[in-house]
């Protein structure tokens, strides 16, 4: 994969959160309180399953966020090298059959031939040309069958054994390590260590990340096994394979989920925290933006601003490099915008949070010695509403998968090119209508996006009770 | 009556055996009562007393079942009016409630519920009356506890009552159903003073009137010496005491409980260092399997150790569980013990600072307060316009010297705390002057205030909520040199780290802990560690806002002590406000008595307590229960509650409470009386 | 009480401007009416001429904010701002590109808005309040942790398979009700029944599992045991006690959404071929129709103001600490 390396700014931003959840597990090593309450997440074995799932979304979505531009075959007498236009990402360098073996249109999961009869001229034995209508043979699905179709059952079934076999045998060994490690490090017996594992007896909660994994594995083994030589999950209206646009259609969710979050995060805290801290005419003003901002319904804003987003590029066709580029700065726009919607409510709360908090006596203490205002904000307040934002985070991310979905529908989200979950949905629901039904992109699509929300809601449960002093006194 | 039958025939009302009581966290289940046995005949008080955690509370809502959804009940039997309650299928045991034991508990504001009227509430304890003969009897209900009016406050809600008032529901809807047992779960804790003596009075009237058996449950000696009639001391789950109440308070036995009563701050013991537990009560998790006083006790023996003592009889009525009273180890009777705790005299910074007198006056004193004012508008109608001001504190004036200790008296409401802010600038003062060392910090820009902040410092009244969580001890301490650039002897991190270790050794605690977290300390070491805070930048005044009032009377005497200490050493100056007068007396050179807003007498301790002149100290001093036996008050009672001081009554703002009062005390507020150079009174029937 | 309602009503009023004026900069700062002549115009039939004839259509060819060449109060009248802007607050939206009147269409499209979306809430709002009553009920016991779990799993649904879904299966499979459409009178109840059943069920996830916290909060609470010691019953305590009070923060809640009703839903509106506000304004947003987006931008905040005023009435009617204090 010789090309040149190219940073996209969400790529950038991506990266940027990636670090910075490396800092805040740093940060939260040396905070005792902080620290405690990840432990009671990791203690939480819905919330490690869900952390686990949402660990694969993530491995493929940070995969897809490395792009760059392959190099071509230099042109003739020229040295310089010369790069696609297309900016591919090293999941596209990875998935290169996926990406590159598309067909003509609609096929089914698994099949080896199209799914609408096609006109086709035979020539005859006698040399004469016959016009036939069938299901014409698929240019790569189950290619490698060759004219054996009828082998296709058995070499599924064959692929789906092996892999199983090779995907439960590496988890075998995974248990056994984390076993010995346990063992190890606990100063256990064998037979006791994999006893509390299997008992959910442990400070982590091994066993729901294992049986995850074991889960994961029962899935993806088979899948990997297969897609290499047939549609695992059919493909689209123009031949794309739709698994391959699942894959990439998980980069855009996160970048959703989380980028949004992170743009209006600073916005929130700074004026959540000075509206409660300074109160006065301070508070007045803040308090009259979000509620003007709030005031306007969400989608109805989100729509307006897109739109003129829209205008703004369509008559800027200059400022982008590439295709990619410009759906790129689109799909910032919309996190952008959708997080000028749902700054508000977090702020509000950390505004209510910090009016309570200003109240207490180590703050006054800390006035008592003089301490500037800006300081004590940072040191005594800020800190004490980080669990909020913490589960803010969390909670809003399944949220805006939802929304992205539902925008991407009403065609106020991301860019028609981007693979989304949401376009997904969009380019095939007509086709439900049709007689067979086409039913294999909607399935795909939801069934990995209700995976990806249904981790991130349990997770974000797991974190709430965790993090939230009230609740985690409670029960 | 039922009553009588069960006290002729001799059978307890109540009779507890064994009871055990914990909290499931995950899979274990923490006890928090480890074996009760008490028995309560009807129409008698028997006071549960004990510190805070020791599991008192838990046992009274064991008795109604009413335990929260984590609570067990894990063995023993409960036994009232002959049946077994821990038998009985809840559809019994809820005919049980509020008919044949009712419950009133710690704090009315929310025990109430907000959105239904004071007349549903009590009317719906009485099933069986039809709605017009359920208000009737509500309203006489609402009488019987003392409510003025009642008709009137059927209608209202909770929020437009009072919370003393709000107290008085509680016990009307608790005598709906006529209970032959009320379980009180520190009725007065959350209230006054004055209003306690009023519910405890009302408590006992009803109580003699209805011939109804009380569990009180307290933490307070004063409260158990004018109510009870039998005593049970509970520490950490277990009852370790019994006995009738005289015996109780001239000879107890426990050494739990000799060092409850020598840990009471008082007049006789004033000057000298109070009596402490040291250690703390051990937590749920890890409770020692001997005798669980055994780690904190100085007497304890090997014995001790291993084997959980057993019940002693040592007296009529009278029993305890200490090995000591086996006959082993060493016997102590109650002077005794008291004496051996080390209640050695100390000299009180009293007599080595400068006699107050004439010189006093010469000499600037430290802190000079002139008619302080702090007034917070109230905005109300259309534009939000200020109609009026709540007059917080009004008009205060105070002096205090180096090394004095004045002590700021009041109720909850009456401004004291608004006092100590204000000084501090912590809250911008509408009026007057505040004056350090003869500098007006009043209007100062906040610059030039700065150099001054480090000359006066404040402890605060809850010491979980003055430390922030998120820093370490070393920063917390480290903040204020850092702010106000004192950086102790040796310069940089290395002089810094020792200066804080130099101060926690100073309060009492182990250098180790600067690197450790306020939630690994318990209410009195995190009081240490604010105390420490306001040394670091080594002030002359520090002003003490309650420090001991959230902690239990073991702990309040390690704090009282070490300020003690700690005023001799420095030579600091405090103004200690506090409801306390135990704790004025122990420690306060000079008494002021706030009553909203205003100072209504000042004077040294032997004056003002010893000579009270305004009756509102006068009364004030009545309403405190003492933990004595042969010095119950006076009934004085004062009536009614303190006004709200948005709306002070016009003249003196005690008279409509005040049973000397005469139509020349509604005229205008009086002017102050000096009744000696130390001595003041505002009052016009003190001249 | 009157004053506290002046008063609300008072600061709604700058809530609106300021609204208005974010639109505004929406809609004419961010791009400048030339921009978005060329995008309506399409690139190709670009001429400066016709820029300015479609601009001068719209009265767009005015100045933002002042008009330096008008006299008098045209300074301030004969711009964009005041002609485009100000006179939304009289409830005059301008035309459509296709020429009808807004507010026209916006009285028409109101009733079938309304028969789907009121029907929705408010059956919607007594199914979750019970399901959340009978999880609380029996918290803490099999039925209730399942019961969360089904909420958790509802709400990871997203809104599009509801509808997908629905349609597919009852209308195409089992064929019980038309697919789409609308109609009048009698027959009416056909196409709303799949509509409001899908909106009922997209609810039930979140909005359970929040009353179902709201509840356990206030059962948590010190007066509930007060009224267990009084001898209740646990059904009693949770009508009388609990349900009162918990229907502060819901009320507070639901009330804001009431007059956002209006607006009906976008999803539910273009899915079933309502000729409701909904769909009104996907077609606008598809077609790029940008003095309808705007007007209904403005209807939409201006009713949740409303709500708003709504919700500090109800807060009145509910919590007699409001209704007493003011």
């Amino acid at each position: 994969m010789n090309g040149q390396f190219v940073l996209l700014w969400s790529d950038a931003l991506i990266w940027l959160i990636a670090i910075a959840a490396l800092v805040l597990g740093l940060v939260s090593a040396r905070q005792p309180q902080l620290a405690a309450a990840w432990r009671r997440v990791g203690r939480s074995r819905p919330g490690m399953a869900a952390a686990t799932v949402l660990l694969a979304f993530v491995v493929v979505g940070l995969a897809d966020s490395l792009h760059y531009r392959p190099l071509l075959a230099p042109a003739a007498g020229s040295s310089a090298p010369v790069y696609a236009v297309e900016t591919l990402s090293l999941l596209d360098a990875i998935a290169e059959p996926l990406r590159s073996r598309n067909e003509k249109t609609y096929s089914a999961p698994l099949a080896t031939r199209a799914f609408a009869k096609e006109t086709s001229e035979v020539r005859d034995a006698d040399g004469s040309l016959r016009q036939v209508r069938d299901f014409p043979r698929l240019r790569f699905g189950g290619a490698h069958l060759g004219a054996d179709e009828d082998a296709r059952e058995a070499d599924v079934g064959a692929r789906v054994g092996k892999s199983l076999a090779l995907g439960l045998a590496g988890w075998a060994a995974l248990l056994v390590l984390v076993t010995l490690w346990l063992a190890r490090s606990e100063a256990l017996t064998v037979a006791e260590s994999s006893r509390r594992i299997r008992c959910g007896e442990t400070f982590f909660a091994w066993n729901s990340v294992l049986a995850t994994l074991g889960l994961i594995v029962l899935v993806a083994a088979p899948l990997f096994a297969l897609c290499g030589d047939y549609h695992v999950f059919g493909t689209d209206k123009v031949g794309q394979d739709v698994f391959y646009q699942v894959l990439k259609s998980v980069r855009t969710a996160l970048v959703i989920g989380l980028v949004t979050t992170l743009t209006t995060l600073p916005l929130a805290i700074f004026f959540g925290l000075t509206a409660g801290y300074f109160r006065g005419w301070v508070d007045d003003l803040i308090q009259y933006l979000y509620t003007t901002l709030n005031s306007i319904p969400g989608v109805l804003l989100i729509a307006a601003a897109v739109l003129m987003m829209q205008v703004l590029i369509d008559t800027h066709p200059e400022w982008f490099a590439t295709a990619a580029e410009r759906a790129d700065i689109r799909l910032l726009a919309l996190c952008f915008i959708l997080g000028m919607t749902s700054w508000t409510g977090l702020c509000r709360v950390l505004r209510g949070e910090t009016l309570k908090l200003r109240e207490l006596e180590f703050v006054q203490a800390a006035q008592s010695f003089g301490v500037a205002d800006l300081r004590i904000i940072a040191r005594h307040i800020l800190p004490n509403v980080m669990h909020i934002v913490v589960i803010a985070l969390v909670m809003d991310f399944s949220s805006l998968v939802l929304a992205e979905a539902v925008l991407s529908y009403v065609g106020i989200g991301v860019d028609p090119t981007m693979i989304s979950f949401g376009t997904m949905i969009n380019n095939t629901r007509l086709e439900l209508a049709r007689e067979p039904v086409v039913w294999w992109s909607l399935a795909a699509a939801f069934t990995f996006m209700f995976a990806l929300v249904l981790a991130a809601n349990l997770l974000a449960d797991a974190v709430r009770d965790a993090f939230d002093a009230r609740l985690a006194g409670s029960s | 009556m039922i009553v009588d039958e069960h006290a002729s025939g001799r059978q307890p009302l109540l009779s507890v055996r064994g009871l055990r009581t914990g909290f499931a966290t995950g899979r274990t289940t923490l006890t928090a009562v480890a074996g009760l046995d008490l028995e309560l005949a009807a129409g008698e008080c028997f006071a549960l007393l004990g510190e805070s955690g020791c599991g008192k509370s838990v046992a009274a809502l064991s008795l109604l079942r009413l335990l929260p959804p984590a609570g067990r009940i894990l063995g023993g039997e409960l036994r009232f009016a002959g049946r077994d309650l821990l038998r009985l299928p809840e559809v019994e045991m809820r005919a049980l409630r509020g008919r044949g034991m009712a419950m009133i508990f710690q704090e009315p504001a929310t025990s109430l519920n907000p959105v239904l009227t004071v007349g549903r509430q009590i009317a719906e304890a009485l099933p069986e009356l039809a709605a017009g003969a359920a208000r009737e009897r509500a309203a006489e209900l609402l009488a019987a506890a003392g409510i003025a009016d009642p008709w009137r406050r059927l209608e209202e809600y909770p929020f437009q009552l009072s919370g003393g008032m709000k107290q008085r529901v509680m016990i009307a809807a608790a005598l709906a159903g006529d209970p032959q047992l009320l379980v009180a779960d520190e009725p007065t804790t959350a209230l006054d003073v004055t209003i306690q003596a009023q519910i405890l009075d009302l408590l006992a009237a009803l109580q003699a009137e209805r011939g109804m058996g009380i569990l009180l449950i307290t933490h307070d000696l004063g409260v158990v010496a004018r109510m009870a009639q039998r005593v049970g001391v509970m520490y950490a789950g277990e009852l370790v005491e019994e006995a009738p109440r005289a015996a109780f308070f001239t000879a107890p036995r426990h050494p739990y409980t000799q060092k409850l009563f020598a840990a009471l701050p008082d007049t006789e013991r004033r000057g000298r260092v109070l009596a402490t537990i040291p250690g703390q009560v051990p937590p749920l998790s890890a409770m020692p399997a001997g005798c669980r006083f055994a780690p904190r006790c100085e007497f304890a023996f090997a014995r001790c150790q291993d084997e959980s003592p057993q019940w002693r009889e040592v007296g009529s009525g009278h029993r305890v569980r200490c090995h000591l009273a086996d006959g082993q180890g060493r016997i102590l009777p109650a002077e005794a013990a008291a004496a051996s705790s080390g209640c050695a005299a100390v000299a009180l910074p009293a007599e080595v600072s400068p006699p107050h007198g004439t010189d006093g006056t010469a000499a600037t004193p430290l802190l000079a307060v002139g008619e302080l004012a702090v007034h917070f508008p109230i905005r109300q109608g259309f534009l939000r316009r200020a109609v009026g001001a709540v007059r917080a504190v009004d008009g205060v004036s105070l002096s205090l010297r180096r090394g004095r200790t004045l002590a700021l008296v009041g109720e909850s409401g009456c401004g004291k705390t608004t006092v100590g802010k204000a000084i501090l600038q912590l809250i911008a003062p509408t009026g007057g002057s505040v004056k350090l060392d003869g500098r007006e910090l009043v209007g100062m820009s906040r610059g030039a205030l700065r150099p001054l902040r480090r000359r006066i410092q404040m402890v605060f009244q809850d010491p979980f909520a003055s430390l922030n969580p998120r820093l370490s001890v070393g920063e917390i301490i480290g903040e204020g040199m850092q702010a106000l650039g004192v950086s102790a002897d040796g310069q940089g991190g290395e002089g810094a780290r020792a200066a804080i270790g130099a101060l926690l050794r100073q309060v009492g605690l182990d250098p180790a802990a600067v690197s450790r977290y306020p939630h690994e300390f318990s209410g009195g070491q995190r009081q240490r560690i604010a105390i420490a805070r306001a040394l670091a930048v080594q002030p002359e005044l520090i002003v003490c806002d309650e420090p001991t009032s959230a902690l239990d009377v073991s702990v309040q005497a390690q704090i009282l002590n070490l300020l003690a200490a700690l005023q001799e050493e420095l030579g600091l100056a405090y103004l200690f406000i506090t409801h306390n007068f135990a704790v004025v007396e122990h420690l306060a050179h000079e008494v002021a008595v706030m009553y909203l807003g205003r100072i209504v007498e000042r004077g040294t301790v032997e004056e003002v307590l010893g000579a009270p002149r305004h009756p509102y100290t006068q009364a004030l001093l009545a309403a405190v229960p003492s933990p004595r036996l042969d010095a119950q008050p006076v009934p004085m009672r004062l009536p009614g509650e303190t006004p709200s001081p948005a709306r002070p009554p016009s003249g003196c703002h005690f008279h409509p409470r005040c049973p000397l009062a005469g139509d020349d005390c509604r005229a205008a507020y009086p002017a102050a009386v000096a009744l000696s150079a130390t001595h003041q009174v505002c009052c016009l029937r003190c001249s | 009480m009157l004053a506290y309602i002046l008063r609300r009503l008072l600061y709604a009023l700058p809530i609106l401007i300021g609204v208005n004026v974010i639109t505004f900069a929406l809609f004419f700062v961010v791009n400048t009416p030339d921009d978005m002549a060329r995008m309506q115009l399409g690139v190709k039939r670009v001429t400066p001429e016709a820029i300015a004839a479609w601009k001068a259509e719209r009265g767009y060819d005015k100045p933002l904010f002042v008009n330096t060449e008008a006299s008098g109060t045209g300074l301030v009248t004969d711009t964009i701002f005041f002609t485009q802007s100000a006179r939304m607050f009289v409830g005059d939206f301008g035309r459509a590109e296709d020429g009808r009147d807004i507010s026209r269409e916006i009285t028409t499209r109101m009733g079938p808005s309304l028969a789907i979306a009121l029907p929705t809430f408010v059956l919607g709002l007594m199914v979750t309040i019970s399901l959340a009553l009978l999880l609380a009920f029996f918290r803490a016991s099999y039925l209730d942790f399942w019961g969360v779990v089904a909420c958790v799993a509802l709400m990871s649904i997203s809104g599009l398979f509801y509808i997908i879904g629905g349609q597919f299966l009852i209308s195409k499979l089992w064929k019980l009700v038309p697919i789409s459409g609308y109609g009048g009178g009698l027959d009416a109840w056909k196409f709303l029944l799949l509509p409001v059943l899908i909106g009922v069920v997209s609810g039930i996830g979140s909005s359970t599992r929040w009353y179902r916290t709201i509840f356990l909060e206030e059962i948590g609470k010190d007066y509930v045991r007060t009224a267990r010691a009084k001898g209740l019953a646990e059904t009693v305590i949770l009508f009388r006690h609990v349900l009162r009070n918990a229907l502060i923060p819901i009320l507070t809640g639901v009330v804001a959404v009431i007059p956002l009703l209006f607006m009906g839903s976008l999803l539910t509106e273009s899915f079933f071929g309502v000729p409701g506000l909904g769909s009104y304004t996907i077609d606008a947003i598809n077609a790029q129709d940008f003095a309808v987006v705007r007007a209904m931008v403005f209807i939409g905040s201006a009713l949740y103001i409303v709500g708003l005023l709504f919700t500090d009435l109800s807060y009145a009617l509910v919590d007699p600490r409001i209704r007493f204090d003011r």
